[in-house]
């Protein structure tokens, strides 16, 4: 078992590294239905957090997730800002809400529908929810971390058949589909890092 | 009060900055100084894209207490907006409005009813009426 503050701090490095290893992919998976900066945009938000990475990891964990969101918020830009934002900001304020009795699952589902909300997308519409309702899933009903893991990929491999409903891709009507969306992908490869790193530190 | 500050503000939101400056010069141009205006174009390093901190910021020079009109092209244009309009808190979050209109012609017709004194729903209106 880690320290918090470097359980903090090693989550931060494991996101930054694998969105810097798969930049380029997210960004040429984006080209095809979208503007093709997502993986430059979220290179850009990783960077901003990796920088503070010392600040946040002094935090409780609920804190550094708000401050983490409200980072994402002002550097990634695009639409994956505010909707990253919004996840990791309302997960902090519902985790430190209700004096920590409320389950992380739970804080995890109110702010999936924040996400929703702001997105105004729904299941199915080939955005990056495909990949947080299932994780949410997997999680309400205590799926070991590996498990998560490949859930989160398989969630975001099944958006290669859906039509975009949402975003700069749903221009493409049709032609959008064949092509894995990026904010499921990058989403996909966040959580897989995420749970790799628990997996290693934290072992249930 | 400065006769400026007394009309409702527009902000223009584009990916491009040249489109979000180039929408507020013909806005300049048809009603000059008499309506606050403010534009917002490209991400936090210049390239094409929206940023929440930038729109945040157009807002903030464009503030008239009788509210904020913004105007937006694509997608995250309209998130980022919103973004923002939460980070500028209550109570001034609830008079600023992100219209429902195309961003050249709604931000000229609005500017034009702003700069006749109209209320910011009145302002909207005008703009949204383009709106099929």
């Amino acid at each position: 078992m880690v320290a918090h503050a470097a359980l903090i701090g090693g989550l931060i490095e494991a996101c930054r590294e694998v969105i810097a290893a798969n930049a380029d992919h997210l960004s040429e998976l984006d080209r095809a239905i979208g503007d093709g900066d997502h993986g430059t945009n979220m290179r850009r938000g990783l960077e901003a957090v990796y920088a503070e990475r010392n600040r946040l990891a002094e935090l409780t964990l609920p804190k550094a997730l708000e401050e983490i969101g409200l980072i994402l918020v002002m550097s990634v830009g695009g639409a994956a800002g505010p909707l990253y934002g919004t996840l990791l900001i309302e997960t902090g304020r519902q985790l430190a809400g209700s004096n920590g009795q409320i389950e992380f699952a739970r804080a995890l589902e109110l702010a999936i529908t924040a996400v929703a909300r702001r997105g105004r997308a729904s299941p199915g519409d080939k955005t990056l929810l495909d990949v947080l309702y299932p994780v949410h899933a997997e999680v309400v009903r205590r799926a070991g971390l590996a498990h998560i893991c490949e859930e989160a990929e398989r969630a975001a491999s099944l958006t290669f058949g859906m039509r975009a409903m949402r975003g700069r891709a749903a221009f493409l009507g049709d032609r959008s589909v064949g092509h894995v969306d990026p904010g499921a992908k990058s989403c996909a490869l966040l959580t897989a890092a995420i749970c790799r790193f628990l997996e290693e530190h934290c072992p249930a | 009060m400065t006769p400026k500050s007394a009309n409702v503000g527009i902000v223009i939101v584009s990916h491009s900055p040249l489109v979000a400056e180039g929408a507020a010069d013909m806005v300049r141009q048809m009603v000059g100084d008499c309506v606050p205006l403010a534009w917002s174009g490209g991400n936090a390093e210049g390239g094409l894209g929206t940023h929440a901190a930038g729109i945040l910021a157009a807002i903030e020079r464009a503030w008239s207490d009788a509210g904020v009109a913004i105007f937006v092209d694509l997608g995250g244009a309209e998130t980022n907006s919103e973004m923002a309009i939460e980070m500028l808190g209550e109570p001034r979050s609830r008079r600023v409005i992100i219209c429902d209109a195309p961003l050249v012609e709604g931000a000229v017709m609005a500017a034009a009813e702003a700069s006749g004194g109209a209320a910011l729903a009145r302002v909207v209106a005008t703009a949204e009426e383009l709106s099929p």
